[in-house]
């Protein structure tokens, strides 16, 4: 007898059900427990209430990302309150404890979504969670992972499961090659214009087709992690050759001694042929231009050779009071060309685009160019210290730091602006985060999200430019 | 966590789609290391006309009169009507404490997003789904009628309007079971720490590169 074509999320489910409630939600088993300073003090004081201890101490991979300046570490945190939020981090690892905790200045410090793969300590199969939404990230390593909430996060500490009914499946595939000059995050943020971002809402979506198979591992993160934009709590990507060769050999992957029995089972992990999504969307990447956002939400989203809409062309009520919102807190006339929008600021860095082939493609846009006068602040935040590392050793802060941008240390910086790094009221930034809502990186502050490539080239130019005309 | 059985309350309408969390609670009231305190910084950027930082008296600070929760009718409202989308983006729980802080009970509106959903439910807060056309008669309900009030009912599953029209919501019966009884998730889960420690056995025998 055959079983039934599974999808791979499905085959990752039923792997990690402890107990099933009579309406369906199961008690759901979690392999791996990411945690940082923001969203866990209040889940450690939880536990210190009611005397309750870890689950799993080994599940635990812990480090300090939101709240880190990226400049001048020696002086330690100058922000009373974020210091208080990371040495709370530093007392509750001290008495609960962790598989591995990289505290700040720790040299392989950096933001949790980096270095969980970095580290091995993300692995295919697993289940993944973090008080964090972009968790989703790690779904790149066919991995159920999730983000959640501090209640969540406390009853993941004290009992290593969660309580959770099963999503419906959606496969995105996207078809054909991708030009030049166009990558992961331009496939997201197309598709999340495309179906809106509450499109992938009760959905996990797996992300197939050749375009996807022809990224490397950095590329699937960049699109896994842009799955909650898109309203989908879980991103996946199929294991194949690119996932095991990126696994191998990292410190926390498994040994010698497990590692071809791991294999054999990582080998499984992709949705079976003739199985059922309840949702197929095909997109041609060849269709696929450099995408720039240009109001206060990820589907608010056109090509580089486009413009800003015109709330006259929205029949709909509601659609265009939003238009008129977003156009008026960006500070953007309808129909404006998006090559006319000027940049005071530029940020790469960010759980989405900080990683060595994030640093290596802005940098081959900005070899042998300049930061335009016009540019105030053109900052490269690289994802964890080993990134920089590896950033350095290729010689790539060099390169950055010759064309007039700032080479800073990692953290989550200027993607949400917990630390110094922010925008200014009606500043405008071109930007390789997630997230261009009011006040983002900064009250008042106008976020255009782009890949790093398209970031790189506004910083050069002073304004959106097409990046395929440059590569 | 508090018991929600019935409430009935002042109706004030968030009439925007997509409200995300960062418009919630923005994030410098983020770096507490408390579960309390967030209500006067709700919706800070939005309510406030200066710039808010952790630790202010936002008693002294300037309102927005534009902002809804700032008008006289509404003050006072334990219920948000809300539109498509509603608590997208960030998983930030800080977003659902500063909404209970504040003294809100219940949500109703279109759709929530995924994460600030479940989170509401750990809070004793109610996120009430309804269809499109019923959210859409309540907003113009809301904004004809000063003072108007809803009576949501958890046991029946019902939203009563003034005019006493009841219209019905859907709720997972685990979550609703949960919610009625202010039941402590954890308490519950380690009810079953045998069946935990079995799958975990098993587990451990078939990944133990799992293990450390």
């Amino acid at each position: 007898m055959c079983a039934a074509p599974r999808t791979l999320y499905e085959k990752l489910w039923e792997d990690h059900v402890v107990r099933t409630e009579e309406d369906g939600t199961a008690l759901l088993y979690i392999d791996r427990h990411l945690v940082h300073e923001v969203t866990s003090p209040q889940a450690f004081e939880g536990l210190r209430m009611s005397g309750r201890k870890l689950w799993r101490v080994d599940s635990v991979v812990a480090t300090t990302d939101h709240n880190t300046p990226t400049t001048h570490w020696d002086r330690g945190i100058e922000d009373p309150v974020s210091r208080l939020q990371v040495e709370t981090l530093d007392g509750n690892m001290r008495d609960f404890g962790a598989l591995v905790y990289l505290p700040f200045r720790d040299r392989r410090m950096g933001i949790v979504h980096v270095i969980g793969p970095e580290l091995g300590a993300t692995l295919p199969g697993m289940t993944v969670v973090c008080g964090d939404s972009h968790t989703s990230t790690h779904g790149a390593f066919a991995c159920l992972a999730q983000g959640i909430g501090t209640s969540e996060v406390e009853h993941v500490l004290a009992t290593q499961c969660l309580l959770q009914k099963p999503s419906r499946t959606m496969r995105v595939d996207f078809d054909g090659v991708p030009p030049a000059g166009v990558g992961a995050k331009d496939m997201a943020l197309y598709l999340i214009g495309r179906i809106g971002t509450a499109g992938g809402t009760g959905f996990a979506i797996e992300f197939a087709g050749a375009a996807v198979r022809a990224l490397s591992m950095e590329g699937r993160m960049t699109l896994c992690n842009m799955a909650i934009e898109a309203g989908a709590r879980y991103g996946l990507v199929a294991v194949d050759d690119t996932t095991i060769d990126y696994v191998r050999g990292r410190p926390y992957a498994p040994d010698a001694s497990h590692w071809d029995r791991a294999e054999a089972y990582w080998r499984t992990l992709v949705s079976d042929p003739g199985a059922r999504f309840d949702r197929v969307i095909a997109i041609a990447a060849s269709d696929i231009a450099p995408q720039v956002t240009w109001g206060t939400s990820p589907e608010m989203v056109t090509d580089v050779v486009g413009r800003t809409p015109d709330p006259d062309d929205f029949e709909d009520q509601q659609s265009r009071q939003g238009v008129v919102a977003a156009l008026n807190y960006m500070g953007l006339a309808p129909r404006t060309p998006i090559h006319d929008i000027r940049v005071d600021k530029v940020f790469i860095g960010s759980c989405t685009n900080s990683r060595i082939e994030d640093l290596r493609a802005a940098a081959a846009v900005v070899r042998g160019r300049k930061v335009a006068d016009s540019v105030r602040l053109a900052l490269v935040v690289p994802g964890s210290g080993l990134v920089k590392a590896a950033a350095e050793a290729e010689g790539l802060d060099r390169v950055f730091r010759e064309a007039g941008f700032e080479w800073r240390e990692p953290g989550c910086s200027m993607c949400l602006a917990m630390n110094a790094d922010r925008l200014e009221p009606g500043e405008r930034c071109a930007s390789t985060s997630n997230r261009n809502f009011e006040g983002r990186q900064g009250q008042g502050g106008r976020t255009h999200l782009v890949s790093p490539q398209m970031a790189a080239a506004a910083a050069v130019a002073g304004h959106f430019i097409d990046v395929r005309g440059m590569v | 966590m508090q018991v929600f059985t019935k409430h009935e309350g002042l109706v004030a309408p968030i009439d925007r789609a997509n409200v995300d969390t960062d418009a919630i609670i923005p994030k410098q009231f983020l770096k507490s290391i408390r579960r309390s305190g967030f209500g006067p910084n709700l919706f800070d950027e939005w309510r406030y006309l200066d710039h808010g930082e952790p630790g202010q008296d936002c008693s002294q600070r300037p309102l927005n009169p534009d902002f809804v929760l700032n008008q006289s009718r509404y003050r006072g409202a334990s219920i948000l009507l809300t539109r498509d989308n509603f608590g997208c983006g960030s998983s930030r729980e800080h977003a659902p404490w500063a909404l209970a802080d504040f003294g809100v009970r219940a949500l109703v509106g279109t759709s929530f997003a995924d994460i600030f959903y479940n989170n509401c439910l750990k809070n004793g807060l109610l996120p009430v789904r309804l269809p499109a056309a019923d959210v859409a008669e309540l907003f113009a309900q809301v904004e004809a009628t000063p003072g108007y009030r809803l009576l949501i009912d958890l046991e029946t599953q019902t939203v009563t309007r003034p005019d006493g029209k009841s219209l019905k919501f859907d709720i997972d019966p685990f979550r609703r079971h949960c919610l009625m009884n202010g039941l402590d998730e954890i308490g519950l889960t380690l009810v079953h720490a045998d069946a935990i420690r079995t799958y975990e056995g098993r587990r451990r025998l078939e990944q133990p590169w799992l293990f450390r």
